[in-house]
């Protein structure tokens, strides 16, 4: 019986990043439209997107591959494999040790190497300059995202993240600078990898100035569903992940009953509303940057992390 | 019962056996080339067979044979422990894919007879070396591997670059046999004893140890292609014969580890804490540069090997790690560091012999090893393509595959390293953590422009428009490889019980175990630290790939349309407009190349009214060689110049230099305390 139910939060898990991902995304753009007085689409205005382009016909390239029809689903799994294996709302779900943070860093490196392959699969320049500028951000954003892992885990003790959230609700974690640098980094890096402004504009139509998109330019109908469905997991991944460690609050732990399932799902929505509001702010308040800047930004991202890795080695305290 | 090291050994005699057959076989060249290759492989399969019924028993029980070869004195000792059946395991099966390749490919070998003596010679060298128990008969074997392999890049010796490529492998090896043999010679301390069993008995003198690391990080360095001494190796591997690249980075760079973890872990003794710190250093930055000058590149062959100049940085990197805890008396994580390294060693021969079967696959359908006039090969070479898809993935350390679970236990091995007491080791380990990743990073962006640009896209050339998939062999061992990748990835708990055999005499100490862990995770330390389950991340990828694919297939729209690719209002018909090898690494050409390799980019452009081309000139330096190999050649020849008077010397000042020289050497003599 036990199994059984925690089997279906389990599910329940998969069940919620799901629903709330597209849901996030409508909210981030309500907000950024609402900064710019404008009215704004509608919230549900992303699941009706989703459901407008499963309903119309794929345009394939002539030469597109077998390999281009599956990457979307690939992309599609890899990445909510990962969403759903962060603590949502509640922390040590029966399937939570099957990867940890390295691990669902690395998924998303899965995801992303087929996204490129994909975009390259045509044979359009667009295709070749989105994917050769996403593996350039890529191999900046990956090694600064580890080395924030490894200032988590000599803080925590732990990759595990049901453990890494469980100390950082404890009150032993304390003010450590390692730790803010950590925080900067990540919210860089999740930038970065979710193509926001100031690295990359998700509402651009200018195709040279693209990566994410750019990548993404062939595919059409039900495909491009997949990864437009994609594309708001991740988001809502990397604001999970950054609120199940810095925001540890009102996440059910390990082991607790049903009855503090409902304040956890209360508090993680409230959670992913700050984080969007200020994502928000943030997309509003900068302007995107060149292309080549992006290297200076996710550098400076990686040596905060590093620094912060550093500093942990000198000082276990710091 | 016949033991493990004389099955060994009879093996060897019948690849030496083979290779003398194939000096007669050549000549008729399809059936010699069936008989040869099909010998190899029923050879080094009979002789894994016996390996893995060796490594299930655990501990496994060194068995030993002497031979009556060699120098009078000593004699030929082999030694079959658990380091050297892992090893083994590695070089008989990587043995076996490439004669099950060389099946067909060795089909359209245009010079059979340069080939087929020398590949089973290579073999038995390989054997003979991580079987060795004393000095001599490893300088030996180790030789002979050398130049059987040195042999076989010369087999198409016409072909542009190929001499030079022979010539620079020849004098790297033969500088890398030299630092061997001073390392044996200081191992074997005054009294000359050149067992291995004597070596490890002795306790040599720090500064007497210093020597040794150095001088085998010079000398396996070399072989396995630590920068900088990796020169030789991206020019020779792609010279040889594919099947014979895979096997000289697949798994003579392995031999090339073996040496050295065999001196630094087995016979040396206790290490010293800096040797850690030596060793992650050169390993870290073998692995960034090595992947780096992967991405500059556009042969695809020699994007692999530049790429195994980084798994090799990696292997090394967990060495140092290990190295380091062991240093500190940190057994258990000394444990993983060393089981991460053993694991990637494992992991690059299958990833690594599969790429290269792939490109040999490329070459064979095109004739073409340049990327900038492939693509769209997916189409024409479909069962190709997957594979090589699957060693893609695999090589950049994704998961569920093989790659990444040892580049994970390498991180859990780094993330044990702060309770090291050295400063050193401090500010060394998460540096160079911070390496791996960036070189991770980078390998798959290197695979994705390997795959990209090769396989996807439209077809750069003619040549690639009338291509057709190989042959079965040649797919049976693509498959067989790229299956391996999966297994392994999947199920890596297998692999490292498996390894604990090893570890255990080396270190002392293993990682748990990992097959009785519920749901098959492994856990190197405990679950509440880190645990990674490929298996259930494997199933839930499949799983909700295809529920995603079932939803939609049953609820969305079935339309689809052929059309022509969008190419923003601007048709381009010349497949020379995609993106090539060059183009795509420009991004990180500008990030990283202007400081590594020195790379300027300059535009010329027509003045206005004329109607030639613009042209954009990339110009790139290998700082490398312009600064550590060339000075160094220019002074031989400066030498070689000067010294060359000496020759038309009078028989009296020849007379009067050898007394000088007497006299000289007795004043060392006398002056030498």
């Amino acid at each position: 019986m036990a199994v059984i139910l925690e089997l279906a939060v389990q599910g329940a898990q998969m069940a919620l990043v799901l629903l709330l991902a597209p849901l996030l995304t409508g909210f981030v753009r309500k907000v950024k439209a609402r900064l710019l007085r404008r009215q704004g689409p509608s919230l549900i205005q992303p699941y009706r997107d989703l459901l407008r382009l499963m309903r119309k016909e794929v345009v394939l390239a002539d030469n597109a591959s077998w390999l281009f029809r599956v990457t979307p689903y690939l992309i599609f799994a890899t990445t909510w494999v990962g969403a759903a294996l962060i603590p949502t709302f509640a922390a040590g779900l029966t399937f939570s040790w099957t990867a940890d943070l390295i691990a669902i860093v690395a998924l998303l490196g899965s995801a992303r190497f087929f996204l490129a392959l994909a975009g390259m699969d045509v044979g359009t320049s667009f295709g070749g300059i989105g994917s050769s500028r996403e593996v350039m951000i890529a191999s900046l954003a990956e090694p600064a995202m580890l080395l924030i892992v490894f200032s988590l885990a000599l803080v925590a003790g732990a990759t595990q993240l049901s453990t890494v959230a469980a100390f950082m609700g404890s009150p032993e974690v304390g003010l450590r600078v390692s730790l803010g640098m950590s925080l900067i980094a990540l919210v860089m890096v999740a930038i970065a990898e979710n193509a926001r402004i100031p690295v990359d504009n998700p509402s651009t139509h200018l195709e040279l100035t693209m990566v994410h998109e750019a990548m993404v330019l062939e595919y059409s109908g039900r495909h491009l569903a997949m990864i437009e469905f994609a594309a708001f997991l991740k988001l809502l991944l990397y604001v999970s992940l950054i609120s199940c460690v810095f925001l540890p609050w009102g996440l059910a732990s390990a082991g607790a009953g049903l009855e503090s399932l409902a304040p956890g799902v209360v508090a993680y929505v409230g959670k992913l509303a700050v984080c969007g509001v200020l994502l928000a702010v943030f997309e509003t308040a900068i302007a995107k940057m060149r292309v080549f800047r992006v290297p200076d930004f996710l550098g400076a991202a990686l040596m905060l992390a590093l620094l912060g890795t550093l500093l942990l080695f000198v000082s276990r305290s710091l | 019962m016949i033991s493990g090291a004389a099955v060994l050994l009879w093996g060897v005699a019948a690849l030496l056996g083979t290779a003398v057959l194939a000096i007669a076989e050549s000549r008729r060249s399809d059936s010699g080339t069936r008989l040869i290759y099909g010998l190899t492989l029923g050879i080094s399969a009979a002789v894994l067979m016996v390996l893995a019924s060796r490594i299930a028993d655990n501990p496994v029980t060194p068995s030993t044979v002497v031979l009556p070869l060699g120098l009078p004195w000593i004699g030929a000792h082999f030694r079959l422990d658990a380091l050297s059946t892992f090893f083994l395991i590695v070089v008989n099966f990587g043995g076996s894919m490439a004669s099950l390749y060389g099946l067909g490919y060795g089909r359209h070998e245009s010079a059979p007879h340069r080939v087929l003596p020398f590949f089973p010679a290579f073999l038995a060298g390989m054997n003979l070396v991580v079987v060795a128990d004393d000095a001599f008969t490893f300088l030996l074997s180790w030789e002979f591997m050398s130049l059987a392999s040195w042999a076989l890049v010369m087999a198409h010796h016409r072909e542009q670059d190929n001499a030079r490529a022979g010539y620079i492998y020849l004098v790297m090896a033969s500088f890398g046999t030299l630092a061997l043999l001073l390392a044996f010679g200081l191992l074997a301390g005054s009294d000359g004893t050149y067992t291995f069993d004597a070596m490890r008995a002795a306790d040599p003198t720090p500064f007497a140890a210093a020597f040794v690391l150095v001088l085998m990080l010079l000398g396996a360095g070399s072989k396995a292609g630590l920068v900088p001494l990796h020169v030789w190796l991206p020019l020779a591997h792609p010279a040889a014969p594919s099947h014979v690249s895979a096997l000289m980075s697949g798994v003579m760079t392995k031999v090339a580890v073996y040496g050295f973890i065999r001196v630094i872990f087995d016979l040396l003794g206790e290490p010293a804490w800096w040797s850690g710190v030596a060793v992650l250093f050169l390993g870290g930055l073998t692995a960034v540069l090595g992947i780096l000058y992967a991405l500059m590149e556009k042969d695809l062959k020699r994007l692999l090997a530049y790429s195994t100049i980084e798994n090799i940085g990696v292997i090394f990197v967990s060495l140092g790690l290990a190295l380091a805890f062991k240093a500190n008396a940190m057994p258990s994580a000394a444990a993983l560091a060393l089981t991460a390294a053993l694991f990637h060693v494992l992991n690059h021969s299958f990833f690594k012999s599969l790429l290269f079967f792939g490109a040999g696959a490329v070459l064979t359908a095109t004739g073409e090893r340049d990327m900038e006039k492939l693509g769209g090969l997916i189409h024409r070479m479909p069962f190709t393509s997957f594979a090589f898809l699957v060693g893609c993935v695999a090589i950049s350390a994704l998961p569920p595959f093989n790659g990444f679970v040892s580049e994970w236990l390498a991180f859990q091995a780094i993330l044990q390293s702060p309770d090291l007491p050295q400063w050193g080791l401090k500010v060394m380990v998460p540096a160079v953590g911070g390496l791996l990743a960036l070189s991770a990073a980078l390998a798959a962006a290197c695979f994705v422009k390997a795959f990209g640009i090769t396989f996807l896209g439209r077809p750069r050339s003619a040549a690639v428009e009338l291509a057709h998939e190989v042959d079965r062999y040649s797919l049976a061992a693509m498959f067989i490889l790229a299956a391996l990748c999966l297994l392994a990835g999947i199920l890596p708990g297998l692999v490292i019980d498996g390894l604990s055999s090893v570890t255990l005499p080396l270190i002392g100490s293993r990682m748990p175990v990992q097959m009785a862990q519920p749901w098959l995770s492994i856990v190197p330390i405990a679950a509440s630290r880190s645990s990674y389950n490929g298996l259930l991340v494997f199933l839930f990828i499949a799983f909700s790939a295809s529920a995603a694919a079932y939803v939609i297939h049953r609820f969305a729209s079935h339309a689809l349309r052929r059309g022509p690719a969008w190419g923003c209002g601007f048709l381009d018909v010349v497949p020379s407009s995609q993106y090539t090898a060059v183009s795509f690494a420009q991004p990180i050409r500008r990030v990283f190349g202007t400081f590594v390799f020195r790379a300027r980019e300059t535009v010329e452009m027509p003045a206005p009214g004329e109607t030639g081309p613009a042209r954009l000139n990339v110009e790139m330096h290998d700082v490398i060689w312009e600064t550590l190999y060339l000075p160094i050649g220019r002074a031989l020849d400066f030498a070689t110049d000067h010294l060359n008077h000496l020759q038309f010397l009078t028989i009296r000042r020849y007379l009067t230099l050898v007394f000088l020289f007497l006299i000289v050497l007795l004043l060392v003599l006398a002056l030498w305390p």
